[in-house]
């Protein structure tokens, strides 16, 4: 179907366009930028007057929790949820059960999601078979089968042998190793950050210790190797410098910042509030900040939801046996306006981080920007209107978030996938 | 964010921890207890101020001594008892917390006392009756993981108030295993919150929280350094688990450095009280010379616990 989107304000941070402009679709590719193909006939005008046009979000973290879990949430109901948060490509951590370590699970996931046709999924493989630390994945069969990095998910691996051995076998393809820096032995047994709000709860404590040493660790075993490394979801203001550092030492490095991270701190923890226990911990306030500062200033390079969705039961426990994880998907946009508002910067820049650069992370050729050519993957939101966060809003399953009850800005109209309207709002 | 212990009318509707709890109410628990503590000796022990109410002792970790002075207390306050001991029944079974609660409040519990391995568990239990509409329901926390054990807080603070009259004046050293001790976290709470100028901690860094310092204590590492002039020397029990290994290397150096002896007591005032939560570990934590010494006032804490713990579910029971 061919589509004209009139009036809207485009925002296409890939290629640095923020203007009035109008974009046309026909077969599922964006055809016409600012003006209409020859011949163009719209069989459908969405008017995005007031409106921001923008590539469809991607998210670097997205657990849909299928295969094994579909009792906390399907592939529909997640889809479904990134459609309603104009989320139009997600990358999928191998922690499911069956961990992603199999080719032929790889294709399955793939296929039902294209059956589902709604968001493209990016399946991150496992670095070892289970997850485990031990065994290299088959990680040539996996990119076939669809993969399009290698991670460890919250497994960190203990081996630091298999763990230089994997980076050096990743690099000889060039593939991308995603990771989450975390010291097991550091971290044992700790359920929030290791400061004065654990210490006054008598919560066990992972020390900003954890996540240093392991980054040390990888940051030194890449340079080493080689290897292209993404860190995921960093937590300590202190990483940023050591990531830095290694950058201009010529290490090959990106990271990302769970959403949750620029906005809450281990204060908000409060009396015992599960739905902030999350892995990493929220880490203190001055973390908080330098992760909210290193993001503006292009030290963080993307944003992810981290999106994990915990059942009711499973949440409702005290907070050590609480799961951790936070629905995010669909609070991916309007928790990135937030952070945006807060450091005054255009919409541009800020939509940077959840669309072209994260494209670049997980090697995403076709989305993330609206090119003339490209996927007509299209986020329409309305800026300025806020909307409360509360369970009934919610389309994910789960319905675990810090931010319920509070007011957060951005609300998306309609979100395109291909060329096909997904998703529009009531 | 309310203070999920107090009702809107700022009385006391639960009592979860020491930490944030008004200097005033903690003030008028003890002023409660105090003729409690005249009563015991009476022959008549009993009062009707919690008759026909059902007090569920709810235990999913072990104890003796608590259950039996939170019984007791009921008891003398004619309130119906039940004991339950969770850890060997219907958990076990995979029923969570919450089932557990929502299955007593069925049998008409008029007030849950709560001890859990895990920090933070009367909270929940707590925030889930005034989810569900039930808030005249009261919980007790009796101790949940290393979070906080509000009523052995306000026994020691009773004791210490019954030896020493006034709290603005003292020094005070709390000794050992803070980091794991529930007991130390409502100790310094329910001390800073009174208004004692200086609370020491003295122990291992190992066995110290995290920026212990922000509790509003002085860290000390040794016992020369920390009970230097003191008045009241609180003991921390040193769980077995905790003493070979990375945290401690032995019992015997705990001991050494740390163990309470006749000789490092004299660096207290000479009428320094020495307090301990129990059960004792004999040439641990404390010689037994000083434990059963006449500084020590470790079983007047026990009976003093019984008039506290009963001021507790007196003033949660008349509202």
């Amino acid at each position: 179907m061919n589509i004209h989107i009139s009036n809207g304000r485009l925002i296409d941070p890939a290629n640095r366009i923020d203007a009035k402009q109008d974009i046309f679709i026909a077969d599922g590719k964006i055809v016409g930028v600012g003006s209409a193909p020859d011949g163009f006939k719209a069989a459908r005008t969405i008017n995005a007057s007031n409106l921001v046009v923008a590539p469809g979000l991607i998210d670097l973290a997205a657990r849909l929790r299928e295969p094994g879990f579909e009792y906390r949430a399907t592939l529909e109901s997640e889809l479904d949820a990134a459609m309603a948060g104009g989320v139009t490509s997600l990358a999928i951590p191998p922690d499911t059960d069956p961990v992603l370590d199999e080719p032929g699970l790889v294709e399955m996931l793939c296929y039902r999601a294209k059956k589902l046709n709604r968001a493209h999924i990016y399946p991150v493989g496992a670095l070892t078979i289970g997850l485990k630390g031990e065994q290299l994945s088959e990680m040539a069969e996996l990119v076939e089968a669809g993969c399009v990095a290698f991670s460890q998910a919250n497994t960190p691996i203990l081996d630091t042998r298999v763990l230089g051995r994997a980076m050096q076998y990743a690099a000889t393809f060039g593939f991308r190793i995603w990771l989450q820096p975390l010291d097991p032995y550091l971290a044992r047994g700790g359920v929030a950050h290791d400061g004065e709000v654990a210490s006054r709860l008598g919560l066990p404590g992972i020390p900003a210790s954890a996540e240093i040493v392991a980054l040390y660790t990888y940051l030194r075993l890449a340079k080493q190797t080689g290897a292209r490394l993404h860190i995921t979801r960093v937590s300590c203001g202190e990483s940023l410098d050591l990531i830095e550092h290694a950058r201009q030492d010529g290490v090959d490095v990106t990271c990302d910042v769970a959403a949750h991270h620029l906005h809450l701190c281990d204060m908000d923890i409060g009396y015992f509030n599960p739905h902030c226990h999350v892995v990493p911990p929220l880490r203190s306030q001055r973390d908080r900040i330098a992760l909210s500062k290193g993001l503006a200033d292009g030290r963080i390079n993307a944003i992810c939801s981290d999106h994990t969705p915990v059942d009711d039961d499973a949440k409702q426990a005290p907070f050590s046996e609480s799961e951790p994880g936070t629905t995010g998907l669909e609070l991916l946009l309007p928790l990135t306006l937030k952070w945006a508002a807060e450091h005054n910067l255009p919409l541009l820049d800020a939509l940077s981080r959840i669309t072209s650069e994260a494209a670049k992370i997980a090697g995403i050729a076709k989305g993330g920007h609206l090119s003339v050519g490209a996927r007509a993957d299209v986020c329409i939101f309305d800026p300025d209107t806020h909307q409360l966060i509360d369970r009934s809003m919610l389309r994910s399953q789960g319905k675990n978030t810090p931010f319920l009850g509070l007011e957060l800005p951005g609300k998306v109209r309609y979100t395109l996938v291909e060329g096909t309207l997904m998703y529009e709002a009531h | 964010m309310r203070n999920p212990q107090l009702s809107k009318n700022g009385e006391l509707q639960h009592l979860l921890t020491l930490d944030g709890l008004p200097r005033s109410i903690i003030t008028q628990i003890l002023d409660t207890a105090a003729p409690f503590t005249e009563m015991a000796e009476r022959e008549v022990k009993k009062l009707p101020l919690l008759r026909g109410k059902s007090v569920f002792n709810l235990f999913f970790e072990n104890s003796t001594r608590t259950r039996t002075t939170f019984e007791i207390a009921a008891k003398r306050l004619s309130a119906d008892v039940i004991n339950l001991n969770v850890s060997t029944s219907s958990t076990k079974k995979g029923e969570t917390l919450l089932d557990t609660v929502d299955n007593l409040c069925a049998m008409q519990a008029d007030m849950f006392v709560v001890r859990h391995e895990s920090s933070g568990a009367p909270h929940l239990i707590a925030q889930h009756l005034q989810n569900t509409g039930r808030e005249h329901i009261h919980v007790v926390n009796a101790g949940d993981g290393r979070h906080a054990h509000p009523t052995q807080g306000l026994l020691d603070m009773y004791t210490i108030r019954h030896y020493k009259k006034e709290f603005h004046n003292l020094t005070v050293a709390i000794v050992g295993d803070v980091l794991h001790s529930r007991v130390a976290r409502s100790q310094i709470a329910a001390l800073t919150t009174l208004g004692v100028p200086e609370v020491r901690v003295i122990g291992p860094r190992t066995l110290m929280p995290t920026e212990v310092e922000k509790m509003g204590v002085r860290y000390c590492a040794t016992m020369e350094e920390g009970l230097k002039d003191v008045d009241v020397v609180m003991m921390l029990r040193l769980q077995n688990e905790r003493m070979n290994g990375a945290l401690l290397p032995s019992p015997q150096e705990f001991f050494k450095v740390w163990g309470l002896t006749a000789e490092k007591l004299a660096l207290a005032k000479p009428d320094a009280i020495v307090m301990h939560p129990g059960p004792m570990n004999r040439g641990v934590e404390i010689d037994s010379a000083v434990a059963d010494g006449n500084q020590a006032v470790i079983l007047p804490q026990v009976t003093f616990g019984i008039a506290v713990r009963m001021a507790v579910m007196s003033m949660l029971g008349s509202h």
